[in-house]
């Protein structure tokens, strides 16, 4: 019988593999003889960068990951936080770059649909999804297509699955124009003795395979995600998976149906590469080894290869070790579902994973060597120059500048992508996109969860140790200024190729920054992801680690937004502003340059004035907040003033230049509002406190009024610049493709 | 007030839908799987949105010929308030029991967002609680909900008081900017707009309320 093993290992076929000969030359002395065909395709996507962090593991290993509250750090599909009365969030961040370039709308919605079976794996309900999107410079010809396609891919899963995609981050940069980034983030609730994990156990129990169908799809998607990208790569479609999320949603309710039970050992979806990775890492986790029977296998196509079945990528599946005599009562539950269910091998106790396919033994590989003899690389690499700081120039037209960065891409409005998503399903979605951090209840209680996502790359590029910082930082305050306490963060780490030494150096840079602020601010890493080799033709992204924090608050009621309410409302800036144009918003994108500094974070003035926002909303002080970042305070003004509908007037003083005050981007700044009495008492409070406080103004009238006139805006052209420049752009031509 | 939900593969708002009649009704719905045959009697029955069957071949088409839709169609057409939402307004159009069709949003976007209706008659057991005229901001979410029938049919709805809820402005390209109609009898209303997501302040308003309690308060 033909089982593809008949085809001859040679040097070329190694290197058409991913591996470099030192690395076929680990395989051969861990196996104790060559690898035939089906061994060789086992081996490279288990030591693909993808699957074995093979640049990155020596330093995520330095990350904080341990709190009193976590439950399950980096290691399991998702990390695990307690959040009180018994109750675990369960969250993880994952990237779908390359297949999103090449096929926008299945690269999106597959990356929803596999960070969703991350989650309820673990035997969570999916609550909420996030996501951090970059695309390319908007002149750009592909970048409407992209855009168009991803924000497709993404409703049509989410939306269909019925979990609610209630915010995240949309940016663009040139530096995306060949790569772009799509991260997708979930978060599921469970009970805190109701998680499932991966490690296998019990030898001779059944290995059940249920949800899809194995098709030839997505076969070696792992390891196109860990090689740079040329213009061939577009050839690649192919190797992208297709979505079916009807079967994801069938899928989450037939296994939390199962889990319910107490049928389950152990539990791991079919991620990259399928079901390679997941039964190596369930019989690795549980120092034990898997027989399987490839014919088994429910198969969509005909004549499928072992190779072909081990590294396939099809979606919507999921391996499981039952105990034994369960597997008749799990089969009914998965029958009413209409799903595939099949025991296809059992647990021994050999340490191999051992395949079998036409009654012959075609592969017999030492879990071990599959993971722990995968390659580990201190990769060399040089820290990122540290950069002078500079004055930055202020604009020709101040109002013009101002309209021009509330109206242009990157602080525009992104209604135009977040009304294309189901983000109220489920009916606890208490606060919607568009602020600071998305809020949805605990159903059936008050508590809630605040959720943001986000990365300042421009940061990252000048200076990647403020850069880590800063986007550990953001995450914090966004959930502190909804006035929820922040927990723990996800992450995904995109960077350009580890093999070069200044991207290396990006790389060890951003880590170093994310851990002091993680550390400083008691805020964990739980779980995350590594997407490296972001590069087209040899031309590296901006380095990107997107965050995803998750934080709670224990009465929803109090929950504070950004929009103002209404006339008469005192506006009073907590934090001190400084002249850190550097790499700012303005720098970039009115002056067209990335020079000097970007904003330092101070950790402990972080913490301080974040402690202290959030006590004032917690005591009901204020219901008004809003964080300030790209664009400084006059974009967040411009942000409460719109999304209020009212208008406000301020006066600022002090030393430095007008353009500074209302653009620079210093750190661990908050703007609240409230009636006066209660801002003459927050402003006495952070005067004890030594928190610097400005009382700026009051809002009311239609227009966004500084020092009098000096700048004097309607805030209808503001509404009308912020609200239309997306939908403008988008409707601009027709898309290609 | 008894109620049932039905509950199909693909269905997600079963779970809101389902909160929704406990929280106003004061009673747990019953919830009926797609293959039972028959269910306990029920003074209401729900049809939940969704993507039920994932709108494979077309919305709301494999639902409407499913085990369960043939009790629903006799208890319907039995005189039982028959409420659809969203994906359950397209079932209703498919099986029949309300005419026209919904089609792809003339935008061809999935569309989430609150939208301000009209009440056209407030006559019917559905919409009583409601002043005529009243205008209510109730979310809408689909992407099929481009509602169309021939214009014969659609001067009937609206001469006949069929038409229950207009939008105030284009939201999906929908013949007349419906939003939701009755059957003729007036014991089946089917509607794009989600009532079961606006009935508390957290949510951003309660204008779904009135909806349940206008037939809780036809039933007595």
């Amino acid at each position: 019988m033909n089982n593809g093993n008949e085809i001859k290992i040679t040097p070329e076929l190694v290197k058409e593999h991913g591996l470099n000969e030192e690395e076929y030359a680990r395989i051969v002395s861990a196996m104790g003889r060559e690898p035939n065909y089906t061994e060789l395709g086992i081996y490279s996507v288990m030591w693909s960068e993808h699957c074995s962090y093979k640049s990155s593991r020596f330093h995520l290993k330095k990350l904080p990951t341990k709190a009193p509250w976590v439950i399950q750090g980096p290691g399991e599909n998702a990390g695990v936080i307690d959040i009180g009365d018994g109750q675990a969030a369960i969250f993880k961040m994952e990237s779908h770059n390359h297949p999103s370039y090449i096929e926008p709308y299945q690269g999106a919605a597959t990356g929803v649909g596999g960070i969703l079976r991350d989650v309820f794996t673990m035997g969570a309900r999916p609550v909420a999804n996030m996501n951090a999107l970059r695309f390319g410079e908007p002149d750009h010809p592909k970048t409407r297509h992209l855009l168009a396609g991803v924000v497709e891919g993404i409703g049509g899963y989410g939306n269909c699955v019925g979990v609610p995609t209630v915010g995240g981050e949309t940016n663009f940069d040139e530096s995306y124009n060949g790569n772009i980034l799509v991260n997708a983030m979930t978060v599921g609730l469970a009970d805190t003795d109701k998680i499932f994990y991966c490690a296998a156990a019990g030898v001779g129990n059944p290995v059940v395979y249920v949800g899809s169908k194995t098709g030839r799809d997505g076969i070696h998607g792992a390891t196109m995600a860990s090689a740079e990208f040329t213009e061939d790569s577009e050839e690649k479609r192919p190797t992208v998976q297709v979505g079916d999320p009807f079967t994801e949603k069938l899928l989450i309710e037939a296994c939390l149906e199962l889990m319910a039970t107490d049928a389950i050992i152990a539990i791991q979806d079919m991620g990259a590469a399928g079901l390679t990775s997941s039964s190596v890492e369930m019989a690795s986790k549980g120092g034990v080894g898997f027989e399987l029977d490839l014919d088994q296998v429910p198969q969509r196509e005909a004549n499928m290869l072992p190779y072909e079945m081990m590294l396939s990528e099809s979606q919507e599946r999921m391996l499981m070790v039952l105990k034994p005599g369960r597997e008749d009562m799990a089969k009914k539950i998965f029958e009413k579902w209409e799903l595939d269910f099949a025991v296809i091998g059992h647990i021994t106790d050999t340490g191999n994973l051992t395949l079998k396919f036409g009654g012959e033994v075609v592969g017999d590989m030492p879990i071990n060597s599959l993971v722990e003899d995968a390659p580990e690389y201190e990769r060399p690499y040089v820290p990122t120059p540290k950069r002078d700081a500079v004055d930055v120039d202020a604009p020709a037209d101040l109002g013009k500048a101002v309209m021009d960065l509330i109206g242009g891409p990157n602080l525009c409005s992104r209604r135009w992508i977040w009304e294309q998503y189901d983000h109220m399903v489920m009916g606890d979605t208490i606060q919607r996109p568009g602020g600071d951090a998305a809020v949805v209840r605990v159903h059936g209680t008050e508590k809630a969860l605040a959720i943001s996502t986000d990365v300042t790359p421009r940061y990252c590029y000048a200076d990647p140790v403020e850069g880590g910082r800063q986007a550990v930082a953001e995450t914090w305050r966004n959930i502190t200024a909804v006035g929820a306490t922040p927990l723990a963060i996800t992450n995904c780490l995109n960077f350009g190729n580890p093999e070069r030494k200044d991207i290396m150096g990006q790389f060890v840079g951003c880590l170093e920054g994310m851990g002091e602020a993680c550390r400083a601010l008691d805020y964990p890493i739980v779980s995350g992801n590594v997407s490296l080799y972001n590069e087209t033709n040899g031309s590296g992204i901006l380095p990107t680690p997107a965050i995803g924090g998750v934080g709670v608050m224990a009465d929803s009621n109090k929950m504070a937004t950004i929009a103002l309410k209404g006339a008469g409302q005192t506006v009073v800036l907590i934090g001190e502003t400084k002249n850190e144009l550097g790499a700012s918003l303005y720098q970039k994108q009115i002056l067209g340059k990335n020079e000097g500094c970007p904003p330092h974070v101070d950790l402990d003035i972080e913490r301080r004035n974040g402690d202290f926002v959030r006590a004032l909303i917690e005591n009901g002080q204020v219901s008004t907040c809003h964080d300030l970042s790209d664009g400084g305070l006059i974009a967040a003004l411009a942000d409460m003033a719109i999304a209020g509908r009212v208008g406000v007037s301020v006066n600022v003083e002090g030393d430095l230049p007008l353009h500074v005050v209302l653009l620079s981007e210093t750190q661990a700044r908050y703007l609240v509002a409230t009636d006066a009495e209660t801002a003459e008492t927050i402003r006495k409070e952070a005067k004890d406190a030594g928190i610097p406080v400005a009382v700026l103004g009051e809002t009311g009238g239609d227009r966004l009024t500084v020092n009098g006139g000096v700048l004097d805006l309607a805030l209808s052209d503001l509404t009308a610049a912020h609200e239309g420049w997306m939908p403008n752009y988008m409707a601009k031509e027709p898309l290609s493709a | 007030m008894k109620s049932a939900v039905i509950v199909f593969p693909g269905s997600n708002c079963d779970r809101d839908m389902a909160v929704a009649l406990e929280k106003i009704t004061g009673q747990k719905p019953l919830m009926v799987w797609h293959q039972e045959y028959d269910f306990d009697k029920v003074d209401f029955i729900a049809l939940p949105g969704g993507f039920s069957y994932g709108d494979y071949l077309r919305c709301g088409a494999m639902s409407a010929r499913s085990h369960i839709m043939k009790e629903v169609i006799k208890r319907a057409e039995a005189g039982v308030p028959t409420f659809g939402v969203c994906n359950g307004f397209q079932i209703l159009t498919e099986t029949g029991l309300l005419p026209g069709a919904l089609m792809r949003n003339a935008g061809l976007h999935f569309v989430c967002k609150d939208v301000k209706m009209t009440v056209e008659n407030a006559d019917t057991m559905f919409t009583s609680a409601y002043a005529a005229g009243e205008e209510i901001t109730i979310p809408v979410a689909h992407h099929d909900g481009n509602y169309f029938a021939d214009t014969e049919t659609l001067d009937r709805l609206e001469g006949e008081g069929q038409v229950a809820f207009k939008y105030n402005e284009d939201i999906n390209g929908a013949q007349r900017r419906i939003a939701g109609i009755t059957n003729a009898k007036g014991n089946v209303l089917g509607m794009m707009p989600h009532p079961e997501r606006m009935i508390e302040p957290a949510l951003g308003g309660s204008d779904g309320r009135k909806l349940f309690e206008s037939v809780m308060n036809r039933l007595g």
